[in-house]
């Protein structure tokens, strides 16, 4: 009577615990692989970004910065791991993005207003809670151009500084930003600078932005987020820490330029690599 | 010297002159006559000057070929009340129903199709090889369906019509800028709401080439279907009916009413398109 009555089942491997990040963290990343073209872009990558500071997202062409955030956006699948807000999933959370072409991010059969009425009008507020907010936004952004035109008939600058408020009409939680001044002046680029700054220390959105100028990335940032090569990892994290708000003068203070250069010295040793 | 009178002269004259003269001449530009404006009558204005001496100095017929002018005088008496008139309403007649017909059919077909890429790809070869058939071909298989009637020629009209209006409207949607419906996407727009609020108008434009294409390939065949179906009006009608007389003149008329009726239908076609399409190409 060799009967087995009560195999005995090998317990199932217990799948890594998930590993909440520090205190104060807003999005966590978890075991997160995205393979391009056969090419692993990343594998097993794991990421913290803490709530209420911005984060500029910096490294090598072709790491996937925009990657990075466009797949915590929800704008790329991944092919596996986790990525939560707060502990919830995207679909519970609220996000606002500013693409770099505006142009193609707008709605041209909308007028400027409308356009940035629009997310107000997918949830469904009704006529006057959405003037009111199209309202205190139009206040806060100090807008000096007509948004009864359609954005075709703005200027770029004017058009992403529309898309923006577009972006934060509904109050999100995280907002992402991908290479935002890339196609504007440099006049614009540090008016919208200024205005996302105010924007910050006024409702202290957690804000994840990518940007190919390291000076502009240190500027804005609470954290510099370096990436490597790819297979693409943290190289390092670095806190910035200047108080806001920062202007011109900021550029020329020692702690930013220091700032800058281990940036730059982090950022060369990555792509010798 | 001069250099101090000129900078003396100069605050003096500079405030009257920034504030009246640029202004005066914003709102009224000097009345110039602008002769390019007059460049796109060249071409007909030459068409008929070599028409002219083409006939005065017989290298055709007379018999053949009437001259411009006695065409166009038969044309605008055609027109005006003449027998042509009547045909040219009847062939446009046709035509709007055809065309009609084809826009309530292939707009809608064509956005559903699109919006459902699996659909479409099932569909494509049939959309793509009877959009290469000559329509003129299946007319003798739509005689046999409808028989020597009006529905016929609207018919095979419309049908030629609707494949390129599908199309064209499919295509809008399956090529609509994917960063506006990101864009939708990010801001919490469902699949239907994308669907009405982004993909419908990403179409609209080239849904409008497609009405464009649509309008034409419609007078055509059923200018042919007017020649070849047994038929008593319309210009199709007509020019065949002088032909066989050689009344040359009334037939000359006729092709230049019908070349008319295509030109004007285009015209209608892109200003209504502007009008609705207001940001097309900026």
């Amino acid at each position: 009577m060799s009967t087995v009555i009560n195999p005995v089942i090998a317990p199932t491997p217990a799948a890594a615990p998930f590993q909440p990040g520090p205190l104060g963290t807003h999005i966590t990343i978890r075991g997160l692989t995205k393979y391009f073209a056969g090419w692993p872009l990343y594998e097993d990558f794991n990421l913290d970004i803490p709530k209420g500071k911005i984060v500029s997202v910096f490294g090598p062409n072709g790491c996937g910065k925009s990657t990075l955030i466009n797949m915590i956006a929800g704008l790329i699948p991944i092919d596996s791991g986790e990525i939560l807000f707060d502990g919830k999933s995207l679909a519970q959370t609220k996000i606002g993005y500013v693409f770099q072409n505006y142009r193609e991010a707008m709605f041209p059969w909308l007028r400027t207003i409308d356009n940035i009425a629009y997310p107000l009008r997918l949830e469904g507020r009704s006529k006057a809670e959405v003037d009111a907010r199209v309202e205190e936004l139009v206040a806060s952004f100090d807008v000096k151009f007509d948004l009864k035109r359609y954005p075709y008939e703005l200027s770029g600058g004017q058009q992403q500084t529309a898309s923006i408020m577009r972006a934060l009409a509904p109050g999100p939680e995280v907002l992402f930003l991908d290479e935002p001044f890339s196609a504007l002046d440099f006049e614009m680029t540090l008016f919208i600078r200024e205005k996302l700054q105010e924007v910050f220390m006024q409702t202290g959105t957690t804000m994840l932005l990518v940007s190919h100028d390291l000076e502009e990335a240190v500027y804005l940032a609470d954290q510099v987020l370096l990436l490597t090569k790819r297979p693409t990892r943290v190289a390092e994290i670095l806190d910035y820490t200047d108080a806001r708000p920062r202007t011109v003068d900021t550029l020329s203070e020692p702690s930013f330029i220091q700032m800058k250069k281990l940036s730059l010295e982090i950022f060369q040793r990555e792509v010798r690599k | 010297m001069t250099v101090s009178t000129a900078t003396g002269a100069a605050p003096a004259s500079s405030p009257a002159s920034t504030a009246a003269p640029p202004q005066a001449g914003m709102s009224k530009p000097p009345r110039k006559f602008d002769a390019s404006r007059l460049l796109p009558l060249v071409g007909p204005l030459a068409l008929f000057v070599v028409w002219d001496l083409v006939v005065r100095l017989q290298l055709v017929s007379p018999v053949l070929l009437p001259t411009p002018s006695a065409t166009i005088v038969a044309l605008v008496k055609g027109m005006a009340g003449g027998a042509l008139l009547g045909d040219f309403l009847s062939s446009l007649n046709r035509t709007v129903q055809a065309f009609l017909i084809a826009g309530i059919i292939g707009v809608p077909l064509g956005v559903l199709l699109g919006s459902n890429e699996k659909a479409y790809r099932s569909v494509e070869f049939l959309v793509d090889f009877f959009r290469s058939t000559p329509s003129s071909a299946l007319i003798p298989l739509f005689l046999m369906i409808f028989g020597v009637t009006d529905m016929n020629k609207i018919a095979i009209a419309a049908f030629a019509a609707v494949l390129v209006i599908l199309f064209n409207s499919a295509y809008g949607v399956i090529n609509a800028r994917k960063q506006r419906v990101m864009a939708a996407r990010v801001m919490g727009a469902s699949r239907w709401q994308i669907f009405k609020d982004v993909l419908i108008w990403e179409s609209l434009q080239p849904t409008f080439v497609g009405l464009r294409s649509g309008v034409s390939m419609a007078l055509v065949i059923v200018i042919v279907a007017e020649m070849f179906i047994g038929s008593d009006s319309g210009l199709g009608n007509r020019i065949i009916n002088s032909q066989q007389v050689l009344n040359v003149r009334e037939m000359y008329a006729s092709i230049l009413a019908a070349g008319a009726l295509g030109y004007v239908l285009n015209i209608l076609f892109l200003v209504l398109e502007k009008r609705v399409v207001h940001w097309s190409g900026r």
